[in-house]
């Protein structure tokens, strides 16, 4: 009887369309990543249960980390134009160049009368700047105008409302961030979003 | 995959051909490389989307403050947000029911929530109303728990009110306003 020989098989698989596949879902991670955003400030945001997501567009993020307040806004025409009218507020006039510098950072808190030079600061000067924070006090609400005229901004941009958000740090004592609700509240913005992270 | 040949003649007196080269390329390490990125901007990408909680405070316009609707105090429930991941709660006006003093958590305060909403649906036949008092000695992530407890126990009806003095004091009382 002759013996059945078991025949051996390859184990060498064609990878061809496994490595087609692969390469296309990394393509498209990578054009749908968006370049994590350093914050000004080092912000530990508290957790929640919530899973409804911020929009894209037409969103304002008042960041509140070590006392200090940066604000920060989606939209480079908007952004250009919240710096114009608050030129115009504080009466220093920015030129094309800076505005187009500020309409690429994000979350600045610098007041109004070191915003011109924090903006002709060589880029890696700039890292090293470290930003006072918006004045949120009464004689200088400069935050209070910067959320007024990106709405305005918005609106007339946009014809959209403009969404406020909260991003605080979780050991955030709660006087700051009641001085941002108030002024929030000041201008009747009596809804807004708070930053959460997923609760882990 | 390419393959070494191994297979080699010796050639002894043979005519030398030109030997074929194999197209095939060993995909395996290119495919692994590609995998650990997926896997990498995967995992950034969903992680970094922030998630939105929304908060409507109450109306403060200063014009019409006896426009300010009214809830019977038997079925409002206070809760003080004190230091040290502490809060303290009490059903009614102050002063009158004793206040209990508890952390946050699912055993804590959710467990509470829940009891009290269930007792005074029961009695009322209506919801409960939650006012939220954080004090000063409070902080960023006690105020978004316990309006997560809210979100969580699915209380519709809450409030964010600023402390009022008597209320500091019965902090102060229970020392956690340090």
């Amino acid at each position: 009887m002759p013996r059945v020989k078991i025949k051996r098989k390859s184990t060498t698989t064609d990878m061809t369309a496994m490595c087609d596949v692969a390469f296309l879902l990394l393509t498209f991670f990578i054009l749908t990543a968006k370049p994590k955003t350093p914050d000004p400030v080092p912000v530990d945001v508290p957790g929640s249960t919530v899973t409804v997501k911020l929009p894209e567009e037409n969103v304002a993020t008042v960041i509140v980390g070590s006392g200090k307040v940066f604000f920060d806004i989606t939209g480079a025409n908007v952004r250009k134009q919240t710096l114009e009218q608050m030129g115009q507020k504080y009466s220093t006039t920015f030129s094309d160049e800076e505005k187009t510098k500020y309409a690429n950072m994000q979350g600045v808190g610098v007041p109004m009368n070191q915003m011109k030079q924090y903006l002709d600061l060589e880029s890696d000067k700039r890292e090293s700047f470290k930003q006072p924070g918006i004045p949120t006090d009464s004689v200088s609400n400069e935050l209070f105008n910067w959320i007024r005229e990106a709405r305005i901004a918005t609106k007339a941009l946009n014809g959209a409302e403009l969404r406020l958000s909260i991003k605080g740090n979780s050991k955030e004592e709660y006087p700051t961030i009641k001085k941002v609700i108030d002024i929030l509240q000041k201008q009747k913005v009596n809804k807004f979003s708070l930053i959460t992270s997923l609760r882990k | 995959m390419a393959e070494l040949d191994t297979s080699s003649k010796d050639g002894k007196g043979g005519k030398v051909r030109s030997k074929k080269a194999s197209t095939r390329v060993d995909l395996t390490a290119m495919v692994d490389l590609a995998f650990l990125l997926i896997t990498f901007f995967m995992l950034t990408t969903t992680l970094n989307k922030p998630q939105a909680m929304d908060l409507a405070m109450p109306d403060k316009d200063e014009k019409n403050k006896d426009d300010q609707l009214a809830v019977a105090a038997s079925r409002t429930m206070t809760i003080l947000l004190g230091s040290d991941n502490k809060l303290e709660w009490y059903i009614g006006e102050p002063g009158k029911s004793a206040p209990t003093v508890e952390g946050y958590g699912k055993n804590d305060i959710r467990k509470t929530l829940i009891e009290n909403s269930q007792k005074i649906k029961q009695s009322f036949g209506k919801d409960m109303f939650v006012i939220i008092k954080p004090s000063d000695k409070s902080v960023y992530k006690n105020m978004v728990d316990i309006l997560d407890e809210m979100h969580i126990t699915n209380i519709q009806s809450y409030g964010i009110v600023d402390i009022s003095q008597p209320e500091v004091d019965e902090l102060k009382k229970q020392q956690i306003y340090q």
